[in-house]
């Protein structure tokens, strides 16, 4: 499955102060027992979400009915650590997120999310420091120029592995690349 | 291109000989898969790609699949039917069998003698072997890394890329030597290291890096020790760690069910010596852990960075996500760590659910009783080492002591077969992560050696495990 492309995207920020934010807490395990990658949104920090079954939290970050306007997700460091299920991308982009955007994301996460369109951001110590501050300011995020720029007048650029960045601007689809080298993979097989 | 004249470390070896097209600045290498371990859990989405786009699996015969995350400990019921913890959990299995059976990939079934923990089932085979690279859709595949092996956790959709095309989009990641100076103090394994490591380093202290673990504290570790230290290598924020291969190694391996027999025995022990790194070799990053400081460790928060020795006292935290953490735990600063009541004990894992992990705790539990209102869980990696444990006795002590002696699986490490924790309980276990909620709802993890969680069942509280090892030096003097 191709994703959505991703070029710019202008929303507004939802702010996670927290360090460490692994995959447990993006989807706990228990949700897991999914085979098909549809409907994860419901269980998206589900249990910042939610107290018990099902029963919404008073003090929670997160709207209930979805991320709306607030398309990206501002979180603190080692954003993502922890198992590498590609439940926690799936998840958080049903849930309405489109973009992730922290000082550094782990990597089997920022490799999963970037297969699903959902763009990891990662940025300066410094400008990030200040986009914590505030939840809830409108951000611009434009994978041309790698750059992201707030209402505020605040730019930062920021770096995607080139060929991620392809597929996600031009609609490259990675297996059809890895498909297109056959013949050396089977060359490479018979070498062995 | 490769300088050919530079020395080259053990990872530099294992990328280049499975490059099948290199990397450039536009397109990232693509690798060759040696290995490609499967589970019931991060598997379903990627069979289901192959379907949509009508592709086989290119290398069945590269590919061995075993069934543990969402399966029960506990045996079938008079019905004849397994406990699992949902219809969604059955579901999952049915569809790897049936996945499994539909592209021709062989399944370490429900009834497989030789089915277990994913991490602990490739060794055990053989299929783990040096210089190959290996890949699972479980972050903790870098268990493999022991082996002198390029093993690392990978996506759902790489899972699919794997199924393929027996290959991968990598860039080749940097690379980090962490040496492990020094002697460890007799009680001390390779979990303290593990723990100390990464208290030393961070939970993304080894963020976009492929760790060799060296030093003469590695050296002197057991196949099982090493296992142990790489599979926390993720828990250090590296997805890859490895241990050159050594006389240790090729013991091991001799012998068992998928490793070379005879004339390709002693080839494959010749290739693989040639496999450690040169002695100048170059890593983009050196640390240095004094391996005869640590003491057995056990976790305070909710990061695996958060660990301290298990006879000292709660560290004052420091940042706001310190203090939040130690709320959620409701450990007090600078409280003894002993003072910390225990729930529940759960010995397993793919860190620690091996043979020798299994000794341990028996070995601190033997003759003794767990503490009254202590559940403790031992659930043995796979179904040799059930067999193998039974076959010594352990399972004996551990029932005689008041333990649960449970079928293999990943159980309550990642509490998705029903094996979970209460709201509020305080768990001591040896698996591998202490994040809020993974072992259930409001449960609060502390991580430990095999050694410590058998203390704690004992004692009722957090103990350094010292205190018993040195009770029994005492008696025997």
């Amino acid at each position: 499955m191709q994703p959505e492309p991703f070029i710019r995207l202008e929303s507004y920020s939802l702010v996670l102060p927290q360090s460490n934010i692994d995959t447990d807490q993006i989807i706990p395990a228990r949700f897991l027992t999914t085979t098909s990658r549809e409907g994860l949104g419901k269980s998206a920090f589900y249990d910042w979400r939610y107290t018990g079954e099902d029963v919404p939290k008073n003090a929670t970050p997160f709207p209930v009915e979805g991320a709306g306007e607030r398309k990206i997700l501002v979180a603190g460091a080692n954003f993502g650590c922890g198992s590498s299920r590609e439940h926690a991308p799936w998840a958080l982009l049903d849930y309405g997120f489109r973009a992730v955007i922290s000082s550094d994301i782990a990597d089997i996460f920022k490799s999963n999310a970037l297969k699903n369109g959902l763009l990891p951001v990662e940025i300066d110590r410094n400008t990030h420091a200040k986009l914590m501050e505030q939840s809830g300011i409108r951000i611009l995020i434009d994978l041309e120029r790698c750059m992201i720029e707030t209402e505020h007048g605040l730019r930062a650029e920021f770096a995607v592995e080139p060929f991620a960045r392809r597929c996600l601007l031009d609609g490259v689809d990675p297996l059809g690349h890895i498909l297109a080298f056959e013949s050396a993979i089977a060359a490479f097989e018979a070498a062995r | 291109m490769t300088d050919t004249a530079r020395p080259r470390s053990l990872f530099d070896k294992l990328w280049d000989a499975h490059v099948v097209v290199p990397e450039s600045e536009d397109s990232p290498a693509i690798l060759f898969i040696d290995l490609h371990l499967v589970h019931e859990v991060t598997s379903p989405q990627a069979f289901a790609m192959l379907e949509e786009r009508g592709l086989a699996v290119r290398r069945p015969d590269l590919t061995q699949a075993t069934l543990d995350h969402s399966t029960p400990t506990l045996p079938a019921g008079a019905d004849g039917r397994l406990p699992y913890a949902t219809e969604a959990a059955e579901k999952q299995v049915r569809q790897l069998e049936e996945n499994c059976a539909r592209h021709g990939i062989d399944l370490l079934g429900l009834d497989d003698p030789r089915r277990g923990i994913v991490h602990v089932v490739g060794p055990e085979l053989g299929l783990t072997q040096p210089g190959k690279t290996i890949v699972c859709g479980d972050s903790h595949t870098s268990t493999h890394g022991a082996f002198g092996a390029l093993a690392f956790g990978i996506g759902t959709t790489e899972v699919g890329h794997v199924l393929a095309t027996q290959c991968l989009l990598q860039r080749k990641p940097k690379s980090m030597r962490i040496d492990f100076a020094g002697e460890l103090a007799p009680g001390v394994g390779a979990k303290d290291m593990a723990l100390a490591m990464i208290a030393q380093i961070g939970a993304d202290g080894g963020q976009g890096y492929a760790v060799e673990f060296a030093g003469a504290a590695v050296k002197a570790l057991s196949m099982e020790g090493r296992m142990t230290l790489c599979n926390m290598a993720i828990e250090a924020g590296a997805r890859v760690g490895m241990v050159a291969p050594d006389e240790t190694t090729y013991a091991y391996l001799q012998g068992r069910e998928h490793a070379p027999r005879g004339k390709a025995w002693e080839a494959a022990v010749e290739r693989w010596r040639a496999l450690p790194s040169e002695p100048d070799a170059v890593f983009d990053s050196e640390v240095r852990v004094d391996a005869a400081a640590i003491r057995p460790m056990i976790t305070f928060g909710v990061s695996p960075d958060a660990a301290a020795p298990a006879g000292g006292r709660v560290p004052i935290p420091a940042t706001a996500d310190e203090r939040e953490a130690n709320h959620y735990m409701r450990f007090t600063p600078d409280r003894p760590f002993a003072e910390m009541a225990v729930n529940r004990v759960f010995i397993g894992s793919c860190t620690n659910s091996r043979l020798s992990d299994l000794r341990e705790a028996a070995e601190i539990m033997r003759g003794r009783r767990v503490a009254e209102g202590i559940t403790a869980l031992v659930v043995p990696g796979s179904q040799a080492i059930r067999r193998a444990a039974e076959a010594e006795g352990l399972d004996t002590v551990f029932l005689e002591a008041g333990a649960e002696w449970r079928l293999p699986g990943c159980s309550m490490c990642i509490a998705m077969n029903g094996d979970q924790g209460a709201p509020g309980d305080l768990v001591v276990s040896t698996s591998n992560r202490n994040f809020v909620g993974r072992q259930g709802k409001d449960v609060r993890t502390v991580l430990a050696g095999p050694a410590t969680a058998a203390a704690c069942a004992i004692a009722g509280h957090i103990v350094d495990p010292w205190d018993y090892l040195n009770g029994e030096a005492a008696c025997a003097a």
